[in-house]
């Protein structure tokens, strides 16, 4: 729960936020929050609001606003996700998403790069960001300390293939195989991203990113990356997928994982499959905005940075 | 049973057949990934800790615990022997495995033991105990070391450093978390 001081820091920063983008000629968008479908996604639970769902995240209305024929947006909004509660996580939290159209990946890490300088200098001209601990206190991830952040911009681009020779015990292909990447990922790779300035992990597996657009030379991956700062995961962005029958097709995969994972079915998102055939090429990014407070803020856990934390209600 | 997003700091789960109680948790999820949930836990009986991530389908049975109020009566050796306040049974927990306690521990007191199928595995005392002082030299004047602690015995055997004014037959409070004096009483 922030105190006064924290809610003036907390509007500040939002009001930059907005700045950023509009400054760039980016239109403000407000999608529905509640929805009667979500596109499917196998490791994300949902939220339900009497029959319909409360918002994953506005990345499937904002889409269909590409496909409208917007070419900039963002949006500022709480999504919900069930059962994620932690450090990093709340159950109903602040997402930034922003979409370009005819862009790659790759411009989406130049907007990083350029909005967490731009909030550094309006938000008192730090050089840098304090940050608080990866972890440092949490003997689960021992080592580690409060430190500075130079974030003046070319960060350091990391592929998944290099990040996992680097500092995994095993292979990209090995955890791959062994249905372990995610926990290697955790607990090998994580804690050495972005400690010395922010760090882009770049170029996933396919089965990874079921809304990315396939690198052209190397079909097996997807243009999708992830921002971490100190250890942290702040955004994830991606080309975007714009083939509708591999987008069917992926989906399809999707909604197989859900229902052999027991959960209950989602219906193929229709309306959204047919907007994206007037979708060329973009490229669009969801960033945890209380997680970037968090890091700017010094704090160390997401439930200090917003007005109400779960336990603050109760 | 529990699953893991049942699995919180100071949750009680059994696993291998032993009882494992959560002493650190971390959530974690990353992007597009599946949840993953953290554990640092210690063994119950051996004291061993033990890291361990699980995925949210992973369940744990919940161990047989149950704790029941009973009274210290008496030792031998390294017998330690309580009775049940409820029913009279009577119990004999080994010396190793009450730990500190035994520094605390005079007849007749009443603590909660915990029971692993049925089995006494732990004792919890109660957070303050006041024991009578049955040796305090008396403390040297002109001590220069810059120390204002003596140390003192109490009826239990156990030695640990008090204020310089505490002397023989005074009562005092320990807190039992630390071993650390609290204050004098005065009865």
């Amino acid at each position: 729960m922030l105190d006064v001081q924290g809610l003036r820091f907390r509007a500040a920063f939002f009001h930059s936020l907005r700045s950023f983008f509009i400054a760039q000629q980016f239109l403000e968008v407000d999608t529905p929050i509640r929805q009667p479908l979500l596109l499917p996604e196998a490791n994300i639970q949902p939220l339900t609001s009497e029959d319909s769902y409360l918002q994953a995240s506005p990345e499937l209305c904002m889409k269909r606003l590409l496909a409208l024929g917007c070419d900039r947006i963002f949006q500022l909004c709480n999504c919900f996700r069930k059962g994620e509660r932690g450090r990093l996580h709340l159950e109903e939290f602040t997402m930034l998403e922003w979409y370009r159209a005819g862009a790659g990946y790759e411009d989406l890490m130049d907007d990083c790069e350029q909005l967490v300088s731009f909030l550094l200098v309006e938000l008192g001209g730090m050089e840098g960001c304090v940050v608080g601990g990866n972890g440092s206190r949490d003997s689960l991830r021992p080592g580690g300390s409060d430190r500075i952040i130079a974030t003046q911009p070319h960060w350091e681009r990391l592929s998944v293939q290099a990040a996992f020779a680097r500092f995994s015990p095993v292979s990209l292909e090995q955890a791959l195989a062994s249905d372990t990447f995610d926990e290697v990922l955790v607990e090998y790779v994580e804690p050495h991203l972005g400690l010395e300035r922010p760090l882009f992990l770049y170029d996933y597996p396919v089965a990874l990113g079921s809304l990315a657009r396939r690198k052209d030379r190397s079909p097996h991956l997807v243009e999708r990356f992830e921002l971490y700062i100190n250890g942290i995961e702040l955004a994830n962005g991606f080309s975007e997928l714009t083939d509708v029958d591999e987008q069917r097709q992926r989906f399809t995969e999707e909604l197989r994982l859900m229902e052999k994972g027991g959960r209950q079915p989602m219906p193929m998102p229709e309306r959204f499959l047919e907007d994206l055939a007037h979708l060329d090429q973009a490229a669009g990014i969801a960033l945890g905005v209380d997680r970037l407070l968090m890091l700017l803020m010094g704090k160390r856990c997401v439930g200090e940075v917003v007005s109400f934390a779960p336990d603050d209600l109760a | 049973m529990y699953t893991a997003a049942d699995l919180r700091k100071g949750l009680k789960v059994q696993i291998d057949g032993a009882p494992f109680i959560v002493i650190d948790f971390e959530f974690s999820k990353p992007g597009k990934g599946q949840a993953l949930y953290r554990c640092k836990m210690r063994n119950m009986i051996t004291g061993n800790q033990l890291v361990q991530t699980y995925r949210s389908n992973d369940k744990f049975d919940k161990p047989e615990l149950e704790e029941r109020k009973m009274q210290y009566l008496y030792c031998q050796e390294s017998e330690y022997h309580f009775m049940d306040t409820q029913n009279f049974e009577q119990i004999v927990i080994e010396k190793e495995h009450l730990g500190d306690n035994v520094n605390y521990m005079i007849d007749n007191m009443e603590m909660e033991v915990l029971f692993f199928q049925d089995r006494p595995i732990d004792v919890s005392m109660p957070m303050f105990v006041n024991l009578l002082v049955i040796r305090a030299d008396p403390w040297a004047k002109g001590d220069t070391s810059g120390s204002d602690s003596k140390p003192v015995t109490v009826e239990t055997g156990y030695v640990l450093q008090v204020p310089p004014f505490v002397e023989e037959n005074d009562k005092i409070q320990i807190d039992t978390r630390t071993g650390a004096y609290v204050t004098r009483v005065k009865e």
